[in-house]
């Protein structure tokens, strides 16, 4: 019975992102965008680019998670689903984290999985690929998890963009440091199994606290 | 029967009438002692302490700088504490403290940073340098903010406590998380020109007006909390009755007669 409350949320999570195609695009296409306006505003030699782009990389992902997080909760909030599940005689937190789950497979994911593209794009060294996916692979996940409770607590606000922003960044900055810096060290050669591991325990982490925070918060929106 | 009285003082402070009258009583003994730690602090501090040996007369700054720092931080978690006692035991009155430590927690902070940068100039050569100090406590300022933010833009004041309530909690448990991380990614990218200049003991001529000065920002702090949490109670309590009274008591006195 559990189960099939989370994998309901789940499956039509994802079926209503294919629905709507462009909405998945977004987050896409704002970090291909933002990645090709760096050569042109910044340089195009190939030998600074590098320099910059474990950095570049993760700093546009971050953003392109951020402009995504809004709407994680807000149609079901404004048609009253998030109502209708919170009724529901089963625990808010797996409700919450199958949510979550369909965010990061439709924006996590498909961010990691071009992130490479365009590291070959900003010249990004070749030691760089690897920890480059593995580290956004577990990032973006954290971001997605951190980003529900920002989410959570201003569905019901009327102007909650910037103000979400404000209270997800500093959530956002460890995963952020990591990040960065294991593609860092990885493309100054140095191991990077430290830094990864940091990520693994910032998303064990974040997976333990952001559900609960995030139903309380949805409740608080809910109910006042 | 013994863990009722044991536990009376915890019930009362449930009562924003209780606590407005019983602060009425504290707070000017408060104000007092704070006014004496501050101003022995300061001109012991300014007038007295001896020079330091590098740094001249500019790091006098230090006996605002480091007690401001200190509650900023120490404000953060008397922020999320009252936070969690108003959403675990619906305490009015911890909701009404979370809302009144927020601003002068984000001032203090502020103050940290700017009388830092100020430091800074004479000391580094520039104001502004990235390092894991002043990365956390600009951090620090904007987890204030969001909080300040977050209780003024819910129009039920119940959902907005709740809400900020939540949010310095989850705040509470990153600011170790942020500090360690900032801590680790700075000496990553430790720059070397720039270096911290504080001496690892500081002589006891120069430690003890901070000292003065720090428990005179503690004093302040309680008296600004109390200040700021009565305007806060007579805001939230002023349809009841005894708000009323005291009201009409004061704007004329022949009525009390």
């Amino acid at each position: 019975m559990m189960e099939l409350g989370f994998t309901a949320i789940l499956r039509r999570d994802l079926l209503l992102a294919f629905r709507h195609r462009g909405e998945i695009a977004n987050p896409v296409l704002f970090f291909f965008m933002v990645v090709t306006l760096i050569p042109l505003g910044l340089t195009p030699e190939a030998s600074r680019l590098a320099e910059i782009a474990p950095g570049i990389l993760w700093v546009m992902a971050l953003l392109a998670s951020l402009l995504s997080v809004e709407g994680m909760f807000q149609s079901d909030y404004r048609d009253g689903t998030l109502e209708q599940m919170m009724i529901l005689p089963q625990p808010l937190y797996l409700m919450v984290l199958a949510k979550i789950l369909a965010h990061w497979l439709v924006t996590g994911l498909p961010l990691t999985l071009l992130a490479p593209v365009l590291g070959m794009m900003l010249s990004l060294p070749d030691a760089g690929y690897l920890p480059l996916v593995l580290s956004l692979l577990m990032g973006t996940a954290v971001l997605s998890l951190m980003g529900a409770i920002g989410a959570a607590l201003t569905v019901a606000l009327r102007k909650g963009g910037l103000l979400l922003s404000l209270i997800v960044m500093p959530l956002y900055m460890p995963v952020l440091i990591f990040g960065a810096s294991t593609v860092q060290r990885a493309v100054d050669g140095f191991p990077v199994e430290g830094p990864l591991a940091i990520m693994g325990a910032l998303l064990a982490f974040s997976l333990l606290i952001s559900p609960f925070a995030t139903s309380g918060a949805l409740r608080v929106s809910m109910h006042g | 029967m013994w863990h009722l009285f044991h536990w009376r003082w915890f019930h009362r402070l449930g009562s924003p009438r209780w606590f407005y009258q019983a602060s009425g009583k504290w707070l000017p003994w408060l104000s007092l002692l704070a006014a004496i730690l501050l101003l022995v602090g300061i001109s012991w501090g300014l007038g007295f302490a001896p020079q330091d040996a590098k740094q001249g007369n500019s790091f006098r700054i230090i006996y605002i700088h480091v007690p401001a720092s200190f509650l900023a931080l120490a404000g953060y978690y008397v922020m999320a504490i009252a936070g969690a006692v108003g959403l675990i035991w619906k305490m009015k009155l911890a909701d009404m403290v979370m809302k009144s430590a927020a601003p002068i927690g984000a001032v203090l902070t502020f103050v940290a940073l700017v009388t830092g940068a100020i430091w800074g100039k004479p000391t580094w050569g520039t104001y502004w340098v990235w390092d894991a100090r002043i990365t956390s406590m600009l951090v620090l300022l904007f987890l204030y903010l969001g909080v300040i933010a977050l209780q003024y833009s819910y129009s039920s004041q119940e959902a907005a406590s709740k809400a900020s309530a939540v949010l310095s909690l989850v705040g509470m448990v990153n600011v170790p998380i942020i500090y360690k991380s900032v801590d680790w990614w700075y000496t990553l990218h430790q720059p070397a020109t720039i270096k911290f200049t504080e001496a690892p003991s500081m002589h006891p001529d120069m430690f003890q007006p901070l000292l003065v000065m720090i428990l005179g920002f503690y004093c302040f702090y309680a008296v600004a909390l109390i200040l700021n949490t009565r305007v806060e109670i007579l805001h939230r309590e002023r349809r009841t009755r005894w708000v009323h009274d005291l009201v009409t008591a004061q704007s004329n006195p022949a009525q009390l007669k």
